[in-house]
């Protein structure tokens, strides 16, 4: 039976680079011994990382699958597993199995769409995998608006690529905010969905939502508010898991499991599922 | 149809020894009965109801899954897995073989679980008609017949005879092996004790109950429902029922140090523990009657919303006998579906 590789068995991994994006997040990269990318994936799948002897959790994969080279989690130190990875340090081994889940629908309903992605800490992380996507495919999408706020700029992820990277390109608008006033900040102040309200975007768009689930939910009434429809708005969901593929029953909301029909959700389905995510 | 006389059972079940474990119910000191590995000497139990369920011989409650060697920053993996022994399975009740089914559909659908589906390749089911059932029972409600069970075999026991009916491949080998041991004979000779069975289960306190109610298309009517709040309200969350059931399969992924190594295992878990949907960040299902409520909601209308209808209970009765609070499925089905339900 050794011919048939079980979906619950990883591939080894080996963390080649970590970067250090705020207090609580690090930026982990990842490639197999020989240095390869350890799978291919879509944007906003995810994957199960472990360290044998600590536990698995599941990440969305930071990286955009346009990058070839390595797989990139950003990881918020919060619990068991994050707490170790946190300690690790560059060449220490890992085991990653994935990709799971749905993708965002990058190649159909967002092709010559503008997007507009919204959000909030380290919700950044599972659509950072599709705004770089975007941008590779630059041409394929209409005008992309990135909405993204965080407790403090020290707190913001990904901060050196936003501002190098994101806000040089043409047609790509970002919009920073932080909770409170802070010294060396002199971009804007407050919480996203205020923001989001004050921007006034036009509905003839795709947006994208991550982030804590106050945010999700004030941003979305403010989505309501300037007209948008809930088949427009999608969002990633996470729930605790651990076989990744729709049979340890962990992430079971309704008829749906979060790891094999998810994470990707676009608000009206979520509208038919029962309250419990 | 095949016959043997019930003198010479000892005779068949030896034979099947010679190639397979062999496994069936057998009475323990508690006077109830449990699946045991049959050797010379061992005697049925009369009693199919066995305390565990046989989900056991495919989904084991607690199986290793892979090792890993650790050294400095190295980490090696190591499949351990083995091709599982040849098997049969001898007395499962028709409710029990149906869960079978219950449990392939989460097991055998894409992506397959190698650990599962190896067990199940190696494993042989000989079904046993049942002739007593008890008043915990019902199965009927799933549209089961427990007097004639499926499986690789369909074996019916009267007063001195062994009926069996080879479904599959699997259970043509076995009575191939059989050999001499067994004779051909008509199906007519278990069509007496077949009515006699399906007449009890129609007087069975049970059997009235229906599925009518509910269906994969009733979260929206059973979801916010009042009554979950008594029917969950005594529930201690011990997850007896959980273990008990036949067709519970949510587990739990660990690893243990064992000093020289780390040994990646899984076991049995119960969406009725807290522990259950617990992260970092919280938790999604914090009460103990949202808990309740995805337990009997997956049974009877999430599983059937992803399996074209099919519940996810066979009616076994284990979970009523076993509650500590006397809650069970039964319960449910007759607060939510209605006063005429049962």
């Amino acid at each position: 039976m050794a011919e048939i590789r079980d979906p619950l068995m990883p591939v080894i991994g080996v963390i080649t680079d970590i970067r250090i994006d705020t207090p609580d997040i690090k930026t982990f990269r990842v490639v197999t011994p020989d240095g390869k990318k350890a799978f291919d994936h879509r944007p906003g799948q995810c994957a199960m990382l472990s360290i044998p002897g600590v536990g698995e959790a599941m990440f969305s994969i930071t990286s955009s699958p346009t990058n070839t080279e390595y797989m990139e989690f950003s990881i918020k130190k919060c619990g068991c597993v994050t707490e170790w990875l946190h300690q690790a340090e560059v060449g220490q081994y890992v085991t990653v199995r994935g990709p799971y889940g749905n993708p965002f629908p990058v190649d159909d309903v967002f092709a010559g769409k503008n997007l507009l992605f919204i959000a909030g800490g380290v919700g950044l992380a599972p659509l950072r995998s599709v705004i770089n996507y975007c941008r590779h495919y630059r041409d394929r999408y209409g005008k992309i608006d990135i909405v993204y706020g965080s407790r403090s700029k020290d707190d913001l992820l990904d901060y050196r690529e936003i501002i190098e990277e994101w806000a040089t390109d043409e047609n790509v608008n970002v919009h920073l905010t932080i909770d409170r006033e802070q010294e060396g900040w002199d971009g804007h102040v407050g919480f996203v969905p205020n923001y989001v309200k004050e921007l006034g975007f036009d509905t003839d768009k795709v947006a994208v939502l991550c982030g804590p689930p106050i945010m999700i939910k004030f941003t979305l009434s403010g989505l309501y508010e300037l007209g948008f429809e809930k088949t427009q708005i999608y969002t990633t969901l996470e729930l605790r898991m651990k076989c990744g593929i729709g049979k340890c029953g962990r992430c079971n909301v309704g008829s749906k499991y979060v790891c094999k029909d998810g994470p990707v959700f676009r608000f009206d389905e979520l509208d038919e599922l029962p309250d419990e995510y | 149809m095949y016959r043997i006389a019930k003198d010479s059972i000892n005779l068949l079940f030896a034979k099947i020894a010679e190639e397979n474990a062999l496994y069936l119910p057998v009475d323990n000191e508690k006077g109830s009965s449990e699946y045991k590995k049959w050797e010379d000497g061992t005697v049925m139990s009369e009693k199919l109801n066995t305390v565990r369920s046989p989900k056991d011989f495919f989904f084991p409650q607690v199986e290793n899954l892979m090792e890993f060697k650790t050294e400095g920053k190295n980490i090696q993996l190591i499949d351990i897995r083995e091709d599982s022994e040849d098997f049969v399975v001898f007395g499962v009740r028709a409710c029990d073989v149906k869960s079978f089914e219950v449990l392939d559909n989460v097991f055998l659908n894409e992506p397959v679980d190698t650990y599962y589906k190896n067990r199940r390749e190696h494993g042989v089911i000989i079904a046993l008609a049942c002739t007593r059932p008890a008043e915990t029972c019902f199965c009927g409600t799933f549209g089961i017949d427990a007097a004639s069970p499926a499986g690789d075999i369909s074996a019916w026991m009267t007063d001195d005879t062994l009926y069996l009916e080879p479904n599959t491949e699997k259970g043509e080998k076995i009575i191939a092996l059989l050999g001499d041991l067994v004779t051909e004979c008509g199906a007519e000779a278990v069509e007496a004790q077949q009515e006699s069975t399906r007449r009890i289960m129609k007087k069975l306190p049970l059997a009235d109950l229906t599925t009518d109610a509910f269906g994969g298309d009733k979260t929206e009517e059973f979801f916010n429902a009042p009554e979950w709040a008594t029917l969950s309200e005594s529930c201690l969350g011990c997850g007896t029922c959980t273990f008990v059931c036949p067709t519970c399969q949510c587990y739990d992924i660990k690893d243990f140090n064992t000093g020289k190594g780390v040994i990646r295992y899984r076991c049995w878990d119960s969406c009725m523990y807290s522990e259950f949907t617990r992260m970092a960040h919280g938790n999604n299902r914090l009460s103990q009657l949202e808990r309740f409520r995805q337990r009997f909601m997956h049974k009877l209308v999430y599983y059937p919303a992803n399996n074209d209808g099919m519940f996810s209970c066979v009616g076994c009765g284990r979970c009523l006998a076993k509650c500590p609070i006397s809650m069970n499925i039964v319960k449910v089905m007759k607060t939510l579906g209605g006063k005429n339900n049962g």
